[in-house]
């Protein structure tokens, strides 16, 4: 009887972890499902803070705080009342460092969310702001590509930013084009290193593509 | 068999939670996290502030509530198999962005306050003010369009109740020399401050000796890149390097500039003939240093040279002239240093040591410009030289305790030290030397209290002791701001402020006391999304100001503090960055009644350097096709008022023999600036292309009238040109750090 006890307990021991994690990667499935239609549902927050709570709970995976970060710094990206920018690219910062700090460096995803963290910032006062803000943007952008040459987020990243700046200063939708491609073919090829990891922007590639034919 | 029963246990436990999150006003918040702490579990609320949620935790937990902008809120739960109902109030997070403001009688421009008025950009693009920071600010309510003299005249008072400070200490000699029917432009560069207050009354008790407003000006500190810095103009010429240090926690840099206006008065005739074209040299050396991540040590340091020599048309006869000559040599040093120092300590610390030296030289000329020297009285004392050495020493240091939130306490004292030594050389040589002293020392407590997001106020106190009149004053000054729900504010200020009799007019046999002024300011403002609406109502009380009378020399001295004076009125401000694209504009009028009895005055006037309506208009368009911001503003004033006061020998006293108004001053001016280098990213240089008209209709303009001595002559005071053009070019060449960004990095 006591041996049956035993086994069980050990049973439901490993039962229980392996629920855990389970519990772990379905409930970020389940969220990373919703981002792509975030945006058009309007329910960044409420991805954001689902995020944050597995974070919290979990303490020591990096990619829940990620994921918060990005849903937070969208609300920034989206939103037409620039004057709540700071204190939304203040939260999203905050979150990017718990990221960074569990993984002791930054990474090529991680950069890319600071770089929108700054656009955030810049679009609130762009004649003051571009002079602080514009060069951190382009550093950010230059050192997400050298740490990962794959990635397709930073080459998105900037293409949607050049789409949206005045032609005259250097932007526009043609100038825009070459890096939508580029995006497009890196993101062909890209290979997340897990189920969990960032793989989004292929919606978004897809849009801006059609915009042009 | 008991294994499987744990099991079934487990998944049963489901428990339902929800409830409504609302604000002190009883209105739902959206966007409220709600979460079981180290738990998954968990919801954002909706638009109403509902939020609901499943949850398989058990037992004692905490359920924690987080929004942005809202103080977070923990509150301890016990799961156990009933749904909870659990609602929420959040308390608003008292924050910078949020708060209302204390704003009566203030105009502060900085890079994290957006709202209002002037940023460096601000004062080079505003197309009258020809790059002068004062020049910007009378487009601004509250000042007067007084074009002979320089300074700001603010709400009824003359310049000298205005003074000017760097990094919280006395600036002395902000202008430049005095010239006859001239306003000097001030000294320093906008481009060195980061941020301006301009405050028109009521301000804070860390500032005193001036009854009408002080201007407080914030320099730099680092600066973005390393850069080599050039300008050119048909005017003037400069270059200058800032290096900023590889770590970016120091920087170095100095500037020269030389200034020649040769060119200028060729293509721009001038009122007064020119007998030594203005030439001036100046340079200046800045450190900055961080001495620790919330610290950082400045230094900034400036000299210049000024050499010039005009004529004026004689008042007193219609052939003479008065020849000005002056030399000038300027210096002033400004070391400040700013750091938290442990358990929410700030201090604010400066020190700054200025000298002048003047060399002026009066002579009256014939037609020939030969000198004249006429035995009668009138025209003899016309020939004089008047030298000036001056030495002033100010420090400040403030410590700042924050407390709860925004509010805080500070304190602090102040010391101002001026030897100005004067000696007048009459036509016939005599000499007469003159040495003035003082030193002032301060005390100020203020402290800042934030209730709520939504009343805060500020008290405090300052006391002075002068040794030159050996006297104390005590003043108290107050402020109070309410913000209401559609994000209006009501800000209302009282404040006494006191200050020295005029140096002009000492040394003086009379017991004379501090000048007083005492402010009453109401204000209301609506800042949203870039649009700032603003209406200000004041009333200023003036007591004990200096009336004048003729010394034994004949000079125009200091005699009692019998003299008084109000001013009352009502201001409005609106600037709109965002209806029209690109476009920003602002509007400010300012009505002004004011009176005063003080100088040789013989009863209460409308002094000369007020009046009653004065309006502005200023537009700026970015135009980015074409890279260039095109500026322009429209100034209106009523005529100011004039008279001849002179000494009525017969009855020994000042008379006023005539007056008069002068007619409406009305002024157009525009500016372009093209950025050809804008919006390229990595670019290695920045140019700015500047061409700026002033009253390019060229209307006739008349500040003032002099009078002849016989009182028989009026000459028009008008500015040295009717219209005045001015074309430079700016380049600054940038080392851009984002490749050391990088390699710090990797």
């Amino acid at each position: 009887m006591k041996k049956i006890i035993l086994n069980a307990g050990f049973l439901l021991l490993a039962v229980a972890s392996m629920a855990q994690s389970d519990k772990y990667v379905n409930a970020m499935k389940a969220n990373i499902a919703q981002l792509d239609s975030m945006v058009v549902k309007q329910n960044s927050v409420e991805l954001a803070n689902n995020f944050e709570r597995i974070a919290e709970a979990e303490k020591t995976q990096w990619l829940p705080y990620y994921y918060a970060a990005y849903c937070t710094v969208i609300q920034a990206m989206v939103s037409q009342d620039k004057s709540k920018n700071d204190d939304i690219a203040d939260k999203a910062q905050q979150l990017i460092a718990k990221a960074d700090s569990i993984n002791g460096k930054e990474n090529s995803e991680t950069d890319v969310i600071k770089a929108m963290i700054s656009i955030a910032h810049m679009v609130v006062d762009p004649q003051s702001r571009y002079m602080t803000y514009g060069p951190e943007y382009q550093a950010l952008i230059e050192e997400s590509e050298a740490l990962d040459s794959t990635n397709p987020r930073p080459a998105l990243l900037q293409a949607q930013n050049t789409f949206y700046t005045p032609e005259q200063f250097g932007g526009g939708k043609d100038a825009a084009k070459p890096f939508f491609e580029k995006a497009k073919a890196l993101d062909d090829k890209f290979k997340p290193e897990t189920d969990l990891s960032p793989n989004w922007g292929k919606s978004a590639i897809n849009y801006f593509l059609s915009q042009y034919k | 068999m008991a294994a499987l029963m744990v099991i079934s246990f487990k998944v049963n436990a489901q428990v339902k939670i929800s409830g409504k999150v609302t604000d002190k006003h009883d209105k739902g918040i959206a966007g409220v996290s709600i979460s079981i702490k180290d738990s998954y579990d968990g919801a954002t609320s909706d638009s109403s502030g509902n939020y609901s949620f499943i949850t398989t935790e058990k037992g004692a937990h905490l359920l924690q509530t987080t929004a942005m902008g809202y103080k977070s809120y923990d509150e301890n739960i016990n799961i156990a198999q009933t749904s909870l109902h659990i609602n929420i109030s959040l308390k608003e997070e008292i924050t910078e962005l949020k708060a209302v403001v204390i704003s009566a009688g203030t105009f502060e421009a900085s890079d994290q306050k957006r709202a209002s008025a002037l940023s460096p950009i601000d004062i080079v693009t505003t197309a009258s003010a020809n790059a002068d920071i004062t020049g910007a600010l009378k487009t601004l309510p509250g000042t007067q369009q007084v074009g002979e003299s320089e300074g700001l005249f603010v709400r009824g008072g003359t310049a000298e109740e205005s003074k000017i400070f760097i990094d919280g200490t006395l600036v002395n000699k902000f202008f430049y020399t005095s010239e006859p029917q001239l306003a000097t432009r001030g000294r320093f560069n906008p481009f060195l401050f980061k941020g301006t207050i301009f405050s028109s009354g009521g301000y804070s008790a860390l500032y005193g000796q001036a009854l009408s407003s002080v201007l407080l000006l914030e320099s730099i500190d680092l600066p973005e890149r390393t850069s080599a810095d050039f300008g050119i103009s048909y005017l003037a010429a400069n270059a200058g390097l800032q290096k900023l240090s590889k770590n970016k926690k120091s920087s170095w840099g100095f500037t020269y500039a030389y200034t020649n206006l040769a060119l200028a008065f060729g293509i721009i005739k001038q009122k007064q003939d020119y007998f030594r074209i203005p030439v001036i040299n100046e340079g200046d050396a800045n450190f900055r240093i961080k001495t620790s991540a919330t610290g950082i040590l400045k230094y900034f340091g400036s000299f210049s040279t000024t050499n010039l020599g005009l004529r004026n048309q004689d008042v007193d006869s219609l052939t003479m002239k008065d020849a000005f000559g002056l030399k000038n040599f300027y210096i002033y040093h400004n070391l400040s240093w700013r750091e938290t120092i442990g358990k929410g300590w700030k201090l604010n610390t400066g020190v700054a040591y200025s000298n002048n030296k003047d060399d002026i030289s009066n002579e009256l000329q014939d037609s020939e410009n030969k000198k004249q020297s006429p035995a009668d009285s009138i025209f003899a004392y016309k020939n004089f030289q008047l030298s000036n050495r001056d030495n002033y020493f100010n420090a400040k240091i403030v410590f700042e305790k924050k407390l709860l939130s925004l509010s805080a306490i500070r304190f602090g004292s102040e010391y101002n030290y001026s030897n100005e030594k004067t000696t007048f050389t009459e036509y016939n040589g005599m000499q007469y030397p003159q040495i003035i002293k003082e030193n002032l020392f301060s005390g100020f407590a203020e402290t800042d209290v934030y209730l709520t997001n939504d009343i805060a106020a500020k008290i405090g106190v300052r006391t002075e002791h002068s040794q030159l009149l050996d006297k104390w004053n005590l003043a108290p000054r107050m402020s109070v701001a309410y913000k209401f729900q559609d994000k209006g504010q009501l800000s209302l200020a009282y404040g006494i402020f006191y200050e020295n009799p005029d140096r002009k007019y000492l040394p003086s046999n009379a017991q004379l006391h501090f000048s007083q002024a005492t402010h009453y300011i109401a204000q209301y403002q609506k800042i949203s999304n870039e649009r700032i609406f603003r209406a200000e109502i004041f009333y200023k009380k003036y007591k004990d100001l200096i009336k004048t009378g003729l010394s034994n020399y004949n000079t125009i001295v200091a005699i009692n503090n019998n003299g008084f004076g109000d001013a009352k009125g009502i201001e409005f401000f609106w600037r709109d960055k965002k209806t029209i694209k690109n476009l920003d504009y602002w509007v400010s009028y300012s009505y002004l009644d004011t009176k005063r009895d003080f100088l040789n005055y013989p009863y209460s006037i409308e002094p000369p350097f007020a009046t009653k309506h004065t309006a502005s208009l200023v537009v700026k368009e970015f135009v980015t096709k074409m890279k260039t911001q095109f500026n322009g503003s429209y100034t209106f004033a009523t005529g100011r008022p004039y008279y001849d006061i002179n000494y009525d020998y017969t009855n020994n006293k000042y008379k006023i023999f005539d007056q008069g108004h002068t007619k409406s001053y009305n002024d157009i001016s525009l500016s372009i600036n093209y950025l050809p280098d804008i919006g390229k990213t990595n670019a290695k240089k920045f140019t700015v292309f500047v061409l700026s008209v002033s009253n390019v209709f060229g209307f006739n303009k008349i500040y003032t009238y002099n009078y002849s001595a016989n009182n028989m002559r009026k000459l028009a005071v008008t500015p040295p040109s009717k219209r005045f053009i001015y074309l430079g070019c700016f380049i600054s060449f940038g080392i851009d750090r984002s490749q050391d960004e990088i390699n710090n990095h990797l």
